[in-house]
């Protein structure tokens, strides 16, 4: 369903300071798959998917998704096609604005922002009803500026808007990194619920490869800007932190201790 | 202060006033500083005084000078947008090139009203002074462009413009184009200062280049003072804020203005000092209030 043909980033091009930060990737992502994606700082997991969404534009390469070619899209088109999570859970909210106007333009993703009312009074009982299943007592906050809320919460609620519009792909960068270890627990759960219910296609990067092996359905490595392994299915659930260990030292060759990945 | 001061002072608030909540939106909607308004009050002043030369209704002239502001502001947001040049950048050479415009636009730097007919004139005819219809018709227009304002912010697109003001990254994930938002924000911001630039005009029956010096100053004080006075956590109460702003600001200046000390007195010259002052004070009114908050 999306494809990605020679995906090819550099960074600071033509100069000293020159990375080259995707080599070339192919990647074809199917319908209904979750991916995780692990490598080591630098591997260029983040910029794949700043590259996906259009955040960053590619020096070389296609990505199709549906058979569009969505390559010269800007961000803010290939936004009706993708949703975003990012790993700072201030980036995916809006903190001077309310939570149902931070729903309601989540619920506007991919339409015209038009001069009609901002916040329908139809659209509140759906906003309570979609915050009731996060469990976190916010359908009753609808009026409270999203700037009062926790980190924790405000990423709840970015995922929810994330999946307001059913999205072509979901896309989480690290999201449950900046949060603490029991809040991002709840995030990760929330994850798993949303995507599995609503069998959405999702991409999701992670420094943590316990979490990796537990989700999803297929798992992707990245080294140095090409990915060293894709696998899925039964392969993918037989697999152990070990052996993602021994992969990545056959591939890499590096010292594995001055990594940032978490053996836990 | 006498009455034909206060009077003086709301007739100049609710003009301006048009002019700050212009500003309040680059400023605080859009959190984008926007220079341009020293240009394009101007530039309402001179379409709208050339137009009225022309023959045109002095109504109409307004709209013209709307849609002149509109442009001018469009002409800033896609420098900053498209061509990618910083935002107090753009509105500057927006801002320096409208003075050349706006001589072209009267092909001389100045040019009176003597004896044509203004927006002032179908209340005259009706029997009231110009020091009741001028502060009379200008509050309709500043309180009508109050509800357009907080109507306009809650609106989807409004929303947008509130989002591209606070987090950029997150309304483009969210499938919003912001340099459109910001161009036609801008824009907007800019057509009110023109409408108040042209009713000015109107109003004093001239219209200078040189009357747009300073305008920016005047906006931010405006609406830094409407916020520590009136401010609110809701849309409508900082937009109600802004224009309540812009009034106590012109009526501070007539009291300076008014004030004898002995032989002392403020000369109009002063007014710059005073208006530093006037924002110095309601920047630091609120840490004082807290300060001295008694639990």
């Amino acid at each position: 369903m999306i494809k990605l043909q020679g995906i090819t980033k550099y960074f600071h091009r033509g100069s000293v300071n020159e990375v080259l930060a995707l080599e070339g990737i192919n990647l074809d992502v199917r319908r209904g798959d979750f991916i995780t994606i692990i490598g080591s700082n630098g591997a260029g997991k983040s910029t794949l998917l700043n590259c996906l969404a259009g955040s960053c534009h590619v020096d070389e390469g296609k990505i199709t998704i549906d058979g569009k070619n969505v390559t010269p899209w800007p961000e803010y088109r290939r936004a009706g096609l993708i949703s975003r999570v990012f790993q700072n859970p201030l980036m995916g909210t809006c903190a001077s604005l309310n939570i149902e106007q931070n729903l309601a333009i989540a619920a506007r993703r991919g339409h015209t922002h038009g001069l009609g009312k901002g916040v329908k009074g139809r659209d509140r009982d759906l906003f309570r009803e979609k915050l009731r299943h996060l469990g976190l007592e916010l359908e009753g906050r609808l009026k409270d500026d999203v700037g009062l809320l926790s980190g924790g919460q405000r990423q709840a609620l970015t995922m929810l808007m994330a999946t307001m519009v059913r999205p072509k792909v979901l896309l989480l960068d690290e999201h449950t990194a900046a949060l603490d270890p029991k809040i991002a627990q709840c995030i990760l759960e929330l994850t798993k619920r949303v995507v599995e219910d609503d069998r959405l296609t999702t991409m999701m990067v992670t420094h943590n490869m316990k979490q990796a092996l537990r989700m999803g359905n297929r798992l992707v490595m990245m080294h140095r800007g090409r990915i060293i392994l894709d696998v899925d299915g039964d392969e993918k659930a037989l697999l152990k932190v070990e052996d993602l260990i021994e992969r990545f030292y056959t591939a890499g060759g590096e010292e594995f201790s001055q990594d940032r990945m978490l053996l836990v | 202060m006498t009455w034909y001061a206060f009077v003086g002072a709301l007739e100049q608030g609710f003009a301006y006033g048009l002019m700050v909540l212009g500003v309040y939106l680059t400023f605080r909607v859009l959190d984008f500083p926007d220079l341009t308004v020293d240009g394009s009050l101007p530039l309402g002043a001179a379409v709208s005084a050339v137009a009225i030369t022309g023959g045109v209704n002095p109504y109409l002239s307004l709209l013209l000078a709307m849609a002149a502001g509109f442009m001018a502001g469009m002409v800033t947001g896609i420098l900053n947008t498209k061509f990618r040049i910083l935002h107090l950048l753009a509105s500057i050479l927006t801002m320096i090139a409208l003075y050349s415009i706006n001589i072209r636009v009267m092909g001389r730097p100045n040019m009176t009203l003597l004896g044509k007919k203004t927006i002032l004139d179908p209340l005259s005819n009706a029997g009231l002074s110009q020091s009741v219809s001028a502060p009379l018709l200008f509050g309709i227009f500043s309180i009508a462009a109050v509800g357009f304002l907080i109507w306009f912010l809650h609106t989807g697109f409004g929303l947008a413009m509130l989002a591209t003001g606070d987090n950029r990254q997150m309304i483009t994930s969210q499938g919003v184009n912001t340099h459109r938002v910001i161009i036609f924000g801008v824009g907007l911001s800019n057509a009110l200062v023109a409408l108040s630039g042209g009713m000015i005009c109107q109003n004093q029956g001239a219209a200078d280049v040189n009357m747009g010096v300073g305008t920016i100053v005047a906006g931010l004080a405006s609406v830094i003072i409407g916020e520590t006075v009136f401010g609110g956590r809701s849309v409508a109460r900082t937009v109600i804020a802004a224009l309540g702003g812009s009034i106590v600001y012109r009526l501070a200046i007539a009291l300076a203005l008014g004030l004898k000390l002995g032989r002392f007195s403020f000369t109009p010259s002063d007014l710059n000092l005073i208006t530093a002052i006037l924002v110095v004070a309601a920047l630091t009114l609120p840490q004082v209030r807290q300060r001295f908050r008694i639990r």
